[in-house]
């Protein structure tokens, strides 16, 4: 097979959800209203944590930097969507939002973020180190393209060991100019490993366009070289997203090894907190704006009768409740004690597997 | 924070214009914009230094008076383009290459340490490598475990690379002019809490020397050396400590290496006690290297008390601000530990 990248749908001109067609994703039949409505609730709950945590930022709460994925949400959800809590992700520095998706407590995020001894890293990571192995995350990264070798990795050990499991990383558009990438596809196609390669493609790398970094149109062209479907989502279409994601599971499943899917997408805020959005118009922010997935997400819910009006505020002012009571807990928790610094770098001798 | 005085770095001239204060990363983007403006072999290249400047905005505003062909944003692609200025400094240009961060010039390793630092050597010294790498180093910015690295003591460890790391804004400029006039590789490491440091900085062009200490503060009873942040710190230290009557000289290393033995070994000799002060962690980094050296040297005979190294705790730096703070020294760590040693006999 010669794959190549398809252009299911161009995200700059992705279509009004008044224009989507008649027949309803695969996600509809597949999932329930219920996990369904859950989706949305997560979405609300990327959506509060990253603004709860600008918040504290802009009241000067906050230490070290921090990477919001407001607008991102749909790519998020969408590809976690299909995963189970066996299956693995690894993630990048803006993950609070492939976090959620995945299944953790925002409470616990939140307490790290602020750098608390209840925090999932017990506060020695922060926010760009969030990790919660029980549900199959292994971690936010700090190292662009470092966690996508890491996936192989994973998805290696779940060949050995025989698992139907996956393993699903995120990375960005500009982390598909590491070597690191380009290395950790080659070896995912030759041994037809169960690895779903999720590019989030929001257009900048920091302030590098994709036009200014990248040799090819979209990532998902470099699928070619690798001998794996690459497949282009408009990424802020959570339906499209888990469709896809659910097409790369069968496929890994079946042995035919990885898929390189092109989530494209825009990041609403700036980089990190030290961005000035010198490199983009403004027009250019309020254009994606004006398509945001949470709503896009609720209009198709509700046109397929598998959520009312009433049930979408109620999920979403549930979700405010939640990251209030995070925001809370992790006001009211510790921080870490000096004295423990060492806790933790080394495992103990009797816990060793 | 307050910059070493002019008048405390004693050995080095002071140029007319010297009392213009300079912030250290506006002293380093003077001296790149003045070697981009005397050389046209000089370019920059590093992941978002032009349109946004730089992570910590060092080449802000140098984009604009140079252009894009001289000002160069990379892909991010640290060990091609770590290559990509090696092979350039081969084929006679003078490439800058800034790293975002310390921790991400580990993904370029193979070619500063592999390619970089051999190539004259194993080519039978016919050719030169005049390359500049640039990085921001250190913690206390809430960076995290892979954002505040203090890794220099590993290039300081490999023949063929020189590593230097100032410690205020007169230096900074003056090592990293220095350091593009050098034909081999140069390690040139920024310590993130410096950047905002104020200090004298002549406009004009001039030089520090690589490979050579500065004694920042004169004393006679404990030497302390340190680099980088670790300097205006134990500045600090020193200043406390005169008050409690104890005398305490401070050497800014300011090259890691070619290691300026001499002006170490004449302090210990004169002071009797030595203590390293160093950010990275305490097994085998640079005060390691200059305790040995020490205990190799005519200074040995002279201690009264054994050497002391005060060095970072053997941990990835924590987030939690109260985590790692503990996990490097500061002030008072800093002045408890040369109180210690001065009260100290062998
Ligand atoms: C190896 C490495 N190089 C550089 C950086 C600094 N950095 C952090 S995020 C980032 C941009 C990443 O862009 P992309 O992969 O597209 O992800 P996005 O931020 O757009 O989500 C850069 C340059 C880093 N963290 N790691």
């Amino acid at each position: 097979m010669t794959p190549t990248a398809q252009d299911v749908s161009a995200p700059g001109e992705a279509a009004p959800p008044s224009d989507r067609p008649a027949n309803p994703p695969r996600a509809f039949s597949v999932f329930s209203a219920a996990e369904l409505q859950t989706a949305l609730k997560k979405m609300y709950l990327i959506r509060r944590f990253e603004e709860a945590a600008e918040d504290a930022y802009q009241r000067g709460l906050t230490y070290g930097t921090m990477h919001l994925s407001i607008g991102q949400e749909a790519s998020a959800v969408g590809a976690c969507l299909p995963l189970g809590p066996s299956d693995y992700i690894t993630s990048t520095h803006r993950g609070h939002g492939h976090c959620i998706a995945k299944g953790a407590d925002p409470a616990r995020m939140f307490a790290e973020f602020s750098g608390k001894e209840t925090g999932y890293c017990h506060g020695r990571g922060g926010s760009m180190h969030i990790a919660d192995v029980e549900n199959g995350n292994l971690g936010a990264n700090g190292i662009v393209a470092g966690g996508i070798p890491i996936a192989v990795g994973a998805a290696l050990a779940i060949k050995k060991r025989g698992l139907p499991n996956v393993a699903l990383c995120f990375f960005g558009d500009g982390a598909a100019n590491e070597g690191a990438f380009h290395e950790a596809l080659n070896i995912a196609s030759i041994w037809k490993l169960p690895v779903i390669f999720v590019c989030e493609n929001n257009k900048y790398a920091m302030s590098t366009s994709i036009e200014r970094a990248l040799s090819v149109k979209n990532v998902a062209d470099r699928a070619v070289a690798y001998s794996m479907p690459g497949v282009i989502v408009d990424g802020n279409s959570l339906t499209d997203m888990a469709d896809a994601v659910m097409a790369a599971i069968e496929r890994a499943r079946a042995g035919l090894g990885p898929t390189l899917i092109e989530s494209k997408t825009y990041r609403i805020r700036g980089h990190s907190r030290s961005d000035r959005n010198r490199y983009r118009t403004k027009e250019e922010i309020e254009s994606w704006v004006a398509r945001d997935p949470i709503d896009r997400f609720e209009v198709e819910l509700i046109a397929h009768g598998l959520a009312t009006a009433a049930e979408c505020l109620a999920i979403r002012e549930a979700a405010e409740a939640e990251i209030a009571a995070a925001v809370k807990f992790s006001n009211d928790s510790p921080l870490p004690d000096a004295a423990d610094i060492l806790r933790g770098v080394h495992t103990p001798a009797e816990a060793k597997p | 924070m307050t910059a070493p005085l002019s008048a405390t770095t004693g050995a080095l001239p002071i140029e007319p214009g010297a009392s213009r204060e300079l912030s250290f990363a506006e002293a380093l983007r003077e001296a790149m914009g003045q070697a981009l403006e005397a050389d046209d072999r000089v370019f920059l290249m590093g992941e978002d230094i032009a349109i946004y400047g730089g992570a910590f905005q060092v080449t802000l505003g140098l984009l604009e008076r140079f252009g894009h062909d001289r000002v160069m944003d990379t892909p991010i692609s640290e060990l091609g383009s770590a290559g990509v200025a090696v092979g350039a400094a081969l084929a006679g240009m003078r490439p800058i290459l800034e790293f975002q961060f310390q921790d991400f010039a580990t993904l370029a390793m193979e070619q500063i340490v592999n390619q970089a630092a051999k190539i004259r050597y194993m080519f039978g010294g016919k050719c030169s490598v005049p390359v500049v790498f640039r990085a921001p180093t250190g913690s206390g910015t809430g960076g995290a475990a892979q954002h505040s690295q203090s890794l220099e003591a590993w290039y300081a460890h490999v023949p063929g690379l020189k590593v230097v790391q100032p410690s205020n804004p007169h230096d900074a400029k003056g090592l990293l002019l220095a350091a593009l006039d050098d034909p081999d590789p140069v390690m040139f490491f920024e310590h993130k809490l410096l950047y905002k440091m104020k200090g004298p900085v002549p406009e004009a062009p001039y030089r520090v020397p690589i490979g050579k200490a500065a004694v920042v503060r004169q004393g006679t009873q404990v030497t302390i050396v340190a680099s980088a942040i670790m300097v205006s710190r134990s500045l600090e230290a020193a200043a406390i400590l005169a008050e409690k009557g104890i005398d305490v000289e401070v050497i800014d290393l300011r090259t890691l290496r070619p290691l300026d033995t001499e002006t170490i070994i004449a302090s210990v000799k004169k002071t009797t006690r030595l203590m390293c002060v160093y950010e990275g962690a305490k097994t085998l980094g640079i005060g390691a290297e200059i305790a040995a050296m020490i205990a190799e040297s005519e200074a040995f005979d002279y201690l009264d008390a054994p050497i002391l190294r005060l060095g970072g705790a053997e941990v990835p730096i924590p987030y939690s601000p109260v985590l790692e703070k503990a996990a490097v020294p500061q002030v008072a760590d800093i002045a408890a530990a040369a109180e210690r040693l001065a009260n100290k006999r062998v």
